[in-house]
């Protein structure tokens, strides 16, 4: 006892400036009135320039009028709607440009990424000057030459690019059919649900009896066939109550149809290309990823080629691809705001442009477009790491 | 091997093998009827788009002239247009008679990048320290006047010049910040952590643009009423802020690449956090990360264009103004070639150096 108590007492303290535990309290502590201290002066210093400037402060604005019209909205809208709608459409579309670039991007770069990995060298080649060629060049400059040098280039609506007679490309948009619901269309509608539970029961169904019985059912096959087949059968037996409208030519501009402005196609284009270029190079990696021993073994085991591919090759590969992809979705939601460059309506150019200019109230503006972003890109992710997950390795 | 080969004739190709060019278009273009298919409409898509381009690029081009009237018959592209604005394209409305204290800054920058990059020249951390240290105080005093030389106002630089001030300050500020934060993030104390993860996950999820727009647009309003910035500052705090978050995500990656047992041994020899980061850790993780950091400066690069937004005239905003310019009206495509192609050119450039990068530095680390 004796021994222990000497020895402790002779030996050496740690000064209180070198205990780690207190250092790391101080360190934390000066951080945090640091951090406090800067956001209080910042925002004490905007009071006083809101005051000064006499601008309002709070969340009132988005019930007061906008008095400015947006010429792309999904939802109904006018000058006389509030900030709170305009809001409300800038957002709609920017997920609307997010979701078609997405889907276009994945699409264009899974195409890509394959035919880099061609046993012919012209198309691999080809696919490689398409990625070497999109990838290097900044997407802005891909937005302006699009826009200002193909659309805006483009004939007037009398001398339009015309496609089947249906599609016409001018100046002022690309007109499409659009779509007219007769009476009677409910049914149709009613038999593409009614397939689709149907399809996915059978799913569920065929998966089952596979696991218990090991008997395969062509499941897609079939399912397919019920989406395409049933409701076209009640789109028959009902007389097809359904019909396309065709814009027309009427004096200076074309009537009718659905018309998709030139700012919206150039966004697009502009952005589907460029992502789909960074997709096709983690596709090919992803592909590069997988063992040709796992091939190799698959086609042993008498596989046919489609379903080595479908079965032990792209779910192996789906497992190096996804992470990469989440962020190149994450970075085409990002890049939707350059539509502000040409005046496409979104969130940056509607609510941080128009809406900021017209209240002034700048904190509150950036705050919700910022933590629109921010929620967007936690749900994309989120939805991405469930999908991740799936096809997650399982160990042990 | 010998023995065998003289005792049973010569070893024979495999049958039905057809070498020479012959033999090569067969194994790669037309091995199989899917692939000739492919292969005859890639040739009808090159035909189609090839020779209208090199027509409309060369053939029927013009270069001659000083004004838009010498294109005014041609069926080809204009590029006159970008021979008369090349040095606005270049120098922005930075004044003619003082061009040379840029070239002089693109010279010295171009030098000691190189002397810095390549694998040959010794002396990289004098040539590192150079670039990151002086030159940035040499290109401020050179850019911007004083010390003799008439003062030059940052609205008047613009072009490429811009393009590389932006990015090359944005890439120098971060370096240090983003170690900063990468270093925080990785740190056991939670309010030190956590500021780290708010502000690097939070720039990672908004825009560039809203990044850019608060820089502009709000940052006179978070400040005192005497103190402003001009634009060009605030565009570069903004851009720097944003690169730091992105440059401090590479950075984590080469501090998590390192050995756990690295720390322990400096801990064990005695070192304190200081010295362990700075003399054992992050000497290894930054060599590690170059490639990152050299991607990073790629897109950052390509970000430029986006101050183009906020008024400030970039290589790409230049050629925008050029365009619309009524003396060259209908001149856009002609301007856009010609960014892209500078673009193209820089980052074609840097990719493939750091592609090169990567394999020679993955041999020392891969376990085999």
């Amino acid at each position: 006892m004796a021994v222990e108590a000497k020895a402790t007492s002779s030996a050496p303290r740690t000064p209180v400036w070198r205990d780690p535990a207190i250092r790391s309290l101080a360190i934390q502590a000066l951080l945090l009135v640091v951090v406090l201290g800067a956001g209080w002066w910042l925002l004490d210093n905007t009071r006083q320039n809101l005051n000064r400037q006499g601008i309002a402060s709070g969340f009132g604005f988005l019930d007061h009028t906008a008095g400015f019209a947006i010429v792309m909205h999904l939802i109904p809208y006018s000058e006389a709607s509030s900030y709170g709608m305009a809001l409300g459409v800038a957002l709609i579309n920017t997920l609307l440009v997010t979701s078609l670039g997405i889907f276009l991007a994945t699409v264009i770069g899974f195409f890509v990424g394959v035919a880099r990995l061609s046993s012919n060298w012209l198309v691999a080649r080809l696919a490689a000057f398409y990625v070497e060629a999109l990838r290097n060049v900044p997407l802005l400059l891909q937005i302006f030459f699009w826009y200002f040098a193909v659309l805006r280039a483009l004939p007037p609506p009398r001398e339009s690019v015309t496609l089947f007679g249906a599609f016409f490309l001018n100046l002022r948009g690309l007109y499409v059919p659009a779509p007219v619901a007769a009476s009677g269309f409910g049914l149709v509608l009613l038999a593409g649900g009614v397939a689709l539970v149907a399809a996915l029961g059978l799913g569920l169904w065929a998966r089952r009896r596979r696991v218990a019985t090991g008997q395969d059912f062509p499941a897609a096959a079939v399912s397919l066939g019920l989406l395409i087949g049933l409701p076209l059968l009640v789109a028959a037996a009902t007389g097809f109550p359904m019909s396309w409208e065709l814009p027309a030519l009427k004096g200076f501009n074309f009537q009718g149809g659905l018309v998709l402005i030139p700012e919206f196609v150039a966004m697009v284009l502009a952005i589907s290309l460029y992502a789909a270029a960074y997709i096709a190079e983690i596709v090919r990696s992803g592909i590069l990823a997988v063992n040709r021993g796992q091939t190799e073994a698959s086609l042993a085991l008498g596989l046919s080629p489609a379903q080595t591919l479908r079965l032990v090759v792209v779910p192996q590969a789906l497992r190096v691809i996804v992470p990469p992809l989440t962020s190149q979705y994450l970075n085409i939601l990002k890049n939707s705001s350059l539509a502000a460059a040409i005046a496409y309506p979104e969130l940056v150019s509607v609510f941080a442009g128009t809406v900021l200019n017209q209240t002034g109230q700048a904190i509150e503006v950036m705050a919700i477009t910022m933590a629109i972003y921010l929620s967007v890109s936690l749900a994309i992710s989120a939805f991405m790491n469930w999908y991740n997950g799936r096809n997650a390795l399982r160990e042990r | 091997m010998d023995a065998q080969g003289t005792s049973q004739g010569p070893i024979l190709p495999p049958a039905g093998v057809v070498h020479g060019p012959l033999g090569w278009l067969r194994a790669n273009l037309f091995s199989t009827p899917f692939n000739s298919l492919l292969t005859v409409l890639c040739l009808y898509l090159l035909w189609i788009t090839v020779p209208p381009l090199i027509n409309w690029a060369i053939i029927d081009a013009t270069v001659s002239g000083t004004d838009r009237t010498a294109c005014a018959g041609a069926s080809g592209a204009c590029w006159t247009f970008v021979k008369m604005r090349f040095g606005q394209f270049i120098y922005g409305l930075y004044p003619i008679e003082e061009r040379w204290r840029v070239n002089v800054v693109f010279a010295v920058g171009i030098l000691l990048v190189l002397a810095a990059l390549s694998p040959r020249v010794p002396g990289k951390l004098w040539s590192g320290g150079a670039f990151v240290f002086v030159f940035p105080v040499l290109a401020y005093v050179l850019l911007g006047g004083g010390l003799g030389l008439p003062v030059v106002e940052t609205r008047l630089w613009g072009g490429l010049m811009l393009t590389l001030v932006v990015a090359t300050t944005a890439t120098v500020v971060s370096l240090p910040l983003g170690i900063i934060l990468a270093l925080a993030r990785s740190s056991r104390m939670p309010i030190v952590k956590g500021t780290a993860v708010v502000f690097i996950e939070v720039v990672r999820g908004v825009p560039m643009i809203t990044v850019l727009f608060m820089a502009s647009v709000m940052l006179p309003l978070f400040l005192p009423p005497g103190m402003n910035f001009d634009k060009l500052m605030r565009a570069l705090i903004g851009i720097s802020l944003f690169a730091s978050a992105y440059m401090a995500e590479v950075i984590r990656g080469g501090l998590q690449a390192i050995p756990r047992g690295q720390i322990e041994a400096a801990q064990a020899l005695g070192l304190n956090y200081t010295r362990t980061m700075g003399l054992i850790v992050l000497p290894q993780a930054l060599k590690l990360v170059i490639p990152g950091i050299v991607n990073s400066f790629i897109s950052l690069f390509k970000d430029t264009t986006l101050v183009a937004i906020i008024g400030l005239f970039d290589l790409l905003g230049m050629v925008q103004t050029a365009s619309t310019n009524p003396e060259w009206l209908g001149s856009s495509v002609e301007g856009y070639v010609f960014a892209a192609f500078v673009f193209g050119c820089f980052c074609l450039a840097m990719s493939r150096y750091s592609q090169a990068l990567e394999r020679r530095l993955e041999t020392g680390h891969r376990r085999r």
